[in-house]
């Protein structure tokens, strides 16, 4: 590329030493003229002559010698030179931006772990990644990449997950912790049991993912390609019609003529910089959105994402957090923290979800000396002896069956009753919660043109009408079955527009059937599950429904800026050529506003890789 | 049968659309898709023939695009 560029800047002095200094004997200015066409053209006519043998008529190369060899023939020959110049330049700017943005991608991705350091035989040895074998030892130290999935057996760190989700708060992990390939750590040492090959590490998978995005082709790049394959046949069959026809049956029309205005025609005839700017702006789209941790299988995907007009979510772990927490702790005649403390103690043993998340919202240590005579009441709840008093912790029913005089409590969601020495002492509700921006994210896809938005949930009546009431969901259908969901969808796909979308946000845990049948399947905490990354079209990387709004919003940049560059490119073409039929435009004018329309779309189609971060 | 490959030094999207419909249209190839942005391609095939199928793609391109470099991945 830098050879290039020094032949681009001594044939343009050439040039305009050419075009400046006017010589006595015209054949001189003419002899620099075709110097600095030998030195800036050469490539081309070469590759042209090459390509002729074999067949190739409508070859960029080809048309481009024709044409300035053409407007040599005719004498004009500062028009040669400029039409060889400008086009080698926009060739130049092409290829920069293209390098320009495979860099960017690739930097991006630049989460290939190179090595692992592993056990073996009391020694470390460093090794290629996909030669660790699951359940050895890795040790990954502060500023190596996490080369395998795994857990950790030994040590603490924070880890920079930056690359796999977009989010810049480094995580902190400890011993006993799953962690996932592809994060930096940060600065502690840490030892890995390894849990999966390198192949099927995430880091692996993630990488094969966006690798392979750019083979699935959007329907606008199919129609560009098509596009080109018909424009550069036309333009020069017409070019040749110009050339020779006109100076036939017109009296007064000249071939110098004619031919001019033909050479303009072939000036333009090039699709390369329309072609390129498309795959350009879909690449970058693509780029800019795994840049936010949400990663797109494809153009197409991205393509169809804009054209959304219902989004459906699963409930648990999609639009709530799908794990338990104490949302209110109702004391009657004791405080809150003490009511809390007792039912701690009292569920201390049980592993039920219930029970564990009483023990976060504890958050204190527990003194097991305090708990005695522990009894699982099944279906019912626990009895125990806390502090020398007796205590019962349970549902409604237990209160009941032991006599217990309660108030009933009609919020929604699980409600643990406790009595405390045979008197009822309040209750605790239980429930999962809603994500943060779950309320704003169905705020913002209304603001951004989604006609409908659906909640599918196996969950009970009042749970999810509850939760859709609150995050302000058009439509709820509670109590499905998987099989149930499937259904659904079928029955929404139906009431959409021909052109419109339907996307359907899962955890990916449950819903592959329902991620497959919807236009667009979205997995969301990629990062958790495995056949997420396999099932879905897009893949969220982390469980922030929020990034879907992001991810349509760009796609919708990213279509606009398609559409931008199509409409530009073909228009100021086909005005060119136009003007140039009816001998209003010099060849000079094609060249620049071809060369210009080149730059200006591929400038635009780099736009949609800059995203704002956060 | 599916394989990838990195290919490398195409000139322009529109040379890899074309290289694309040329491989197409070999027989034995089910799918052909070329992406000018990743420098990858991707084919599918009748996984009786691949010797000779595999074999037929590279002298295409070779034939089409002199420039090119191909790595099976």
């Amino acid at each position: 590329m830098k050879k290039k560029r020094i032949k681009i800047i001594l044939a343009l002095i050439l040039f305009l030493f050419a075009m400046i200094v006017k010589f006595e004997n015209e054949w001189i200015n003419n002899a620099i003229f075709i110097a600095s066409y030998i030195i800036v053209g050469f490539e081309i006519v070469k590759k042209a002559i090459r390509n002729i043998v074999r067949g190739k008529v409508f070859d960029e190369n080809f048309l481009m010698t024709i044409a300035t060899l053409g407007a040599f023939g005719i004498g004009e020959f500062p028009e040669a030179v400029a039409v060889m110049l400008f086009y080698q330049v926009g060739e130049l700017f092409q290829s920069y931006a293209v390098d320009k943005s495979r860099k960017s991608i690739s930097s991006l991705m630049d989460i290939r772990p190179d090595f692992a350091n592993v056990y073996r035989n009391e020694k470390i040895e460093k090794v290629n990644p996909d030669e660790v074998k699951i359940g050895e030892v890795i040790i990954v130290k502060p500023g190596e990449k996490v080369p395998l999935d795994g857990n950790i057996v030994e040590g603490k760190t924070a880890l920079d997950t930056k690359a796999l989700t977009g989010e810049s708060m480094p995580r902190e992990v400890r011993e006993g912790d799953d962690i996932l390939s592809g994060c930096i750590n940060l600065n502690g040492v840490i030892k890995i049991e390894v849990k999966k090959e390198y192949g099927e590490s995430t880091v692996s998978k993630i990488l094969d993912l966006v690798e392979n995005a750019s083979s699935k082709k959007s329907k606008s790049e199919n129609f560009i390609t098509k596009f080109a394959r018909y424009y550069t046949p036309i333009v020069v069959i017409i070019a040749l019609l110009l050339a020779i026809i006109p100076p036939i049956v017109m009296d007064n029309a000249t071939f110098s003529d004619w031919i001019y205005r033909a050479l303009s025609f072939l000036v333009v005839s090039c699709p390369c910089a329309l072609v390129i700017s498309i795959p350009l702006s879909f690449f970058g789209g693509i780029g800019g959105a795994s840049k936010m941790g949400v990663l797109i299988k494809g153009s197409n995907y991205l393509e169809a994402l804009s054209n959304t007009e219902i989004t459906v979510f699963d409930k648990t772990g999609t639009l709530t957090k799908g794990v338990f927490e104490v949302q209110k702790v109702n004391a009657i005649g004791i405080s809150e923290e003490e009511l809390l403390k007792i039912a701690a103690y009292a569920e201390n043993y049980s592993n039920h979800p219930i029970s564990k998340s009483i023990k976060q919202a504890y958050k204190k240590e527990i003194d097991e000396k305090q708990i005695a005579n522990y009894e699982e009441l099944a279906g019912l709840g626990v009895a125990a002896r806390i502090e020398e008093q007796d205590v019962l912790v349970g549902n409604e029913k237990l209160m009941k069956e032991k006599g217990i005089q309660f108030e009933k409590c009609n919020e929604v969601g699980t409600i643990l009753y406790i009595a405390i020495k045979g008197k009822y002492a309040g209750y605790i509700l239980i429930s999962d919660t809603i994500k943060e921006d779950a309320k704003s994210t169905i705020q913002e896809l209304k603001k951004n043109h989604i006609k409908q938005t659906v909640m599918l949930t196996g969950d009970k009546k009042e749970v999810g009408e509850s939760v859709a009431k609150e995050i302000g969901i058009d439509m709820v259908y509670t109590e499905l079955l998987p099989d149930g969901k499937v259904k659904k969808v079928e029955d929404l796909l139906k009431t959409k527009s021909e052109k419109g979308k339907l996307a359907f946000v899962g955890d990916g845990i449950n819903d592959a059937p329902v991620l497959a049948l919807a236009d667009i399947g979205m997995a969301m905490g990629g990062l958790g599950a495995d056949s997420a990354i396999e099932a879905a079209d897009i893949v969220i990387m982390t469980d922030e429904p929020s990034k879907i709004v992001k991810a349509i919003k760009l796609s919708k940049k990213t279509m606009r800026i398609v559409k931008e560059n199509i409409i530009f490119a073909i228009g100021v073409k086909v005005f060119v050529l136009i003007l140039a039929a009816l001998g209003i435009s010099t060849m000079w004018q094609a060249v620049f506003a071809d060369v210009g329309v080149s730059v200006i779309a591929i400038l635009n189609a780099l736009r949609a890789l800059r995203v704002k971060n956060k | 049968m599916k394989c990838k490959c990195k290919i490398k030094g195409l000139d322009c999207a529109n040379c890899a659309a074309e290289l694309e419909r040329t491989i197409q249209k070999i027989e034995g190839v089910s799918m052909a898709t070329i992406s000018f942005m990743a420098e990858r391609m991707e084919l599918e095939y009748d996984e009786n023939r691949e010797e000779e199928i595999i074999k037929k793609v590279i002298k295409v391109i070779k034939r089409e695009e002199p420039d090119v470099e191909i790595e099976m991945l």
